[in-house]
């Protein structure tokens, strides 16, 4: 059996990759996928702690995490959707006009 | 039926207040019909009240009405006595009282102020019942007070007339003034009362006294001679009297029922209701008693020379009053007492007739539209025929003043005499022989004067136009001058000599008020004086009348510039101008411009406050306010502007990333202090 520490280090991984895919990327739906893998690193955690405990809660609080990611996302895609409407880009910089 | 006794005050405060409130709208019938109507009920109260006491065996009985003052130790209800003394000046007071309302009902008839003079008259009833009708010396001071408002206000009636137009009021204010001073003498007195007895109540004052008659003495010389300050001054004795005769500016009925009837003997009431704090302090009734004395021969005096028909009869007043301090002074109060309500009944009669002489004399003068003094008896004469009504009673009442047998003033001022005689001759007091002969002396300058006055007045030829056209009054006016004369007939039956009457109802309020017995020597003594004194009279003014209002007094030729002199009052009012007036206006004078204008509001205030405050409000204002606290807090908004400014406003970029940048920076830090705990 693949031991509980290769699943964290894998995770670990993938929510560096997202971290560094939401401060470096521009594109607002690249900035989403990079929000969801780490969403799904941290799932990642979730179930490999419960395979280790053999207990059914890290799985059940992963079913939640999924939905809200669902509903972030189709919040997220609307807003999207409205601020490409408005400035006819989904680039993030474009969309600095709250800056003081 | 001593439950009855508060109503004697609640019928005259109704009366004064249905006219204070309603006067102004109803006609003057109506508005003399409610104050006299109101008078009369208390009279009748007042009546009762003897009867009530008859059936009470004598005994005095107090009527509660309500708590005033109660601190500590003190204790003052209003509360009524009803004894002997009270219920006599109550009867006095309301009957003489309400005679005069129905005649000022005419004499006052047309006065633009018609109602208001009801209103103050009633409120002098009131004011003079409280006085006699008092339980505690407290009480009395309020009626006391009462009675000072209402002279004040009545001789002030006629606000607008007198010497430029200002006379009137000056003279109440004299008389406010004069009454101050021994009012201030009274007070004194109640506090040392108080100091030393701890209650103000008559019963326990007067007992107390009479119980430590040894340890008390001097006090109750001080307490008595401070009594006399305030006696003097109501009653109008030396040195206070100068208030009363210029009080005549009131009108007429004023002068009979207030400066001649009642309120001026309030004095010498109080005095005789003190009569047993007096009684062991024989310096103070031997002050008494020659004060009274020596005021009575003054006054006596200076009515000799007066030509105004009212002053003659306010100097009357003076010296009578002076006979009954006197009498008070000798410890004979019942002679005092009766003195007093036979002096109240003639000399309201005789002030009365004067005010219907003036009143005729007036009516006169608006037919003759003459300007001129109507009060002047040079303007008058001959009225004898013109008015026989006032005529006769005048005769009536200045036989009764002069004490002819046996009118009313015979008998009491006899009973003075032969009580001054006693504690000379019998009891060989020096002061007694002395208040004799000045008594004495007094009556007989009474009966000279009251001729003079007669003759002046009635007899000869009418010396003005007004004079000649006067006409009697109406029977309103009238007809209390005939009750007033009745009354100054048969006023010497309450205490004749033989069965003392008012001296046993006296009695039984102190115990040693007592009567004195007949002396024939004296009565027929001042009978033969002033019989005398009436021919000489007759004979220097009949014999040769005045012939014209210019020609000068036949006694000058007698008195020469004696008369002068007691034309002038014997210059005490010059004399009191001089030295209190003007010493008193001086300081005033000083301190008003000296020490108030110059050193208070030019110096303390304006230099001193004035510049302090200015300068401390411009150091305030300037480097403190403006360059410190106002510089500190523009500084203080200043930074928090440029730190606004220069650091907050950088960190708001407006990327997404520098913000979420941010968020992992926090986890990651929040997750380091973690797990280094």
């Amino acid at each position: 059996m693949i031991p509980t520490s290769y699943y964290l280090a894998l995770s670990a991984i993938l929510f560096a990759i997202g971290v560094a895919g939401v401060l470096l990327r521009r594109n607002a739906i690249i900035l989403f996928m990079s929000i969801e893998l780490m969403l799904n690193s941290a799932n990642l955690v979730f179930v490999a702690y419960s395979r280790q405990f053999g207990t059914l809660d890290g799985q059940i609080m992963v079913f939640f995490v999924m939905t809200v990611a669902a509903a972030e996302v189709a919040v997220g895609l609307a807003l999207i959707v409205t601020i490409y409407n408005s400035k006819a880009s989904i680039d993030v910089d474009d969309a600095s006009t709250l800056k003081g | 039926m001593f439950d009855l006794v508060p109503l004697i005050l609640l019928f005259p405060v109704f009366g004064l207040l249905t006219n204070l409130i309603f006067g102004r709208n109803l006609s003057e019938r109506l508005v003399g019909i409610i104050a006299s109507g109101s008078s009369a009920a208390a009279f009748v109260i007042s009546v009762i009240q003897v009867f009530a006491l008859a059936n009470n065996n004598f005994h005095a009985e107090t009527v509660f009405i309500a708590d005033w003052i109660t601190i500590g130790k003190m204790y003052l209800p209003w509360q009524m006595r009803v004894d002997t003394l009270s219920v006599t000046m109550m009867v006095l007071v309301t009957g003489v009282g309400t005679l005069i309302h129905v005649y000022a009902i005419g004499y006052m008839h047309g006065d633009k102020r018609f109602a208001r003079f009801f209103v103050y008259m009633n409120l002098f009833v009131v004011m003079m019942l409280v006085l006699v009708a008092a339980d505690n010396y407290l009480m009395l001071f309020v009626g006391w007070e009462g009675v000072g408002i209402c002279s004040y206000l009545l001789i002030g009636f006629w606000y607008d007339r007198g010497d430029n137009n200002l006379g009137n009021a000056r003279a109440g204010r004299k008389a406010f003034v004069v009454n101050r001073i021994g009012d201030f003498g009274f007070l004194i007195a109640i506090f040392m009362m108080f100091g030393a007895v701890g209650s103000l109540q008559f019963d326990d004052v007067l007992h107390f006294f009479e119980n430590h008659e040894i340890e008390v003495s001097q006090l109750a010389t001080t307490i008595t001679l401070l009594l006399l300050v305030g006696a003097a001054g109501k009653s109008a004795q030396i040195p206070l009297f100068v208030w009363l005769p210029d009080a005549m500016a009131g009108p007429t009925p004023v002068s009979a029922l207030i400066h001649a009837a009642t309120m001026v003997t309030a004095g010498i009431y109080m005095m005789v209701r003190s009569a047993p704090i007096y009684a062991i302090a024989p310096l103070s009734q031997m002050t008494v008693a020659l004060l009274g004395a020596g005021t009575a021969l003054m006054a006596g005096t200076i009515a000799l020379a007066q030509w105004d028909i009212k002053r003659v009869l306010a100097y009357s007043t003076i010296s009578q009053l002076g006979f009954m301090v006197a009498a008070v002074g000798l410890g004979a109060h019942v002679a005092a007492m009766f003195h007093l309500i036979t002096h109240a009944f003639f000399k309201a009669l005789l002030f009365l007739s004067a005010g219907s002489v003036i009143h005729g004399i007036e009516h006169g003068a608006h037919k003759s539209d003459d300007h001129f003094d109507p009060q002047d008896m040079r303007n008058m004469g001959g009225l004898k025929d013109k008015m026989k009504t006032t005529f006769s009673v005048y005769v009536i009442g200045a036989m009764a003043l002069a004490g002819i047998f046996p009118l009313a003033g015979f008998w009491s001022k006899d009973e003075i005499l032969a009580d001054a005689w006693h504690v000379g001759a019998v009891e060989g007091h020096w002061h007694g022989m002395t208040v004799y002969i000045l008594l004495a002396l007094a009556a007989v300058i009474t009966a000279f004067y009251m001729t003079r006055q007669i003759i002046l007045v009635f007899f000869g030829s009418s010396r003005s136009a007004a004079a000649d056209n006067a006409t009697e009054n109406p029977p309103i006016m009238t007809v209390p001058l005939i009750g007033l004369a009745i009354l100054s007939v048969i006023g010497g039956g309450i205490n004749l000599p033989w069965f003392h009457t008012l001296g046993s109802w006296l009695e039984h309020t102190h115990h040693f008020f007592h009567g004195i017995d007949f002396n024939l020597a004296i009565a027929l003594i001042s009978t033969g004086l002033a019989v005398t004194s009436i021919i000489v009279g007759f004979i220097v003014y009949h014999r040769r009348p005045l012939e014209s209002s210019t020609a000068p007094d036949p006694l000058r030729s007698v008195l020469g510039p004696g008369l002068k002199f007691l034309y002038n009052k014997w210059y005490i009012d010059e004399l009191y101008s001089a030295t209190f007036i003007r010493l008193y206006e001086w300081k005033a004078r000083f301190l008003a411009f000296q020490v108030d204008w110059v050193f208070w509001h030019d110096f303390v205030h304006d230099q001193i406050i004035l510049k302090s405050f200015k300068n401390a409000a411009a150091i305030l204002s300037g480097p403190v306010d403006k360059s410190g606290i106002n510089k500190f807090f523009d500084g203080l908004a200043y930074s928090v502007q440029n730190i606004a400014v220069k650091v907050l406003r950088p960190l708001q970029t407006g990327y997404v990333r520098n913000y979420a940048l941010g968020v992992m920076l926090g986890v990651v830090m929040v997750l380091g202090i973690i797990l280094i705990n």
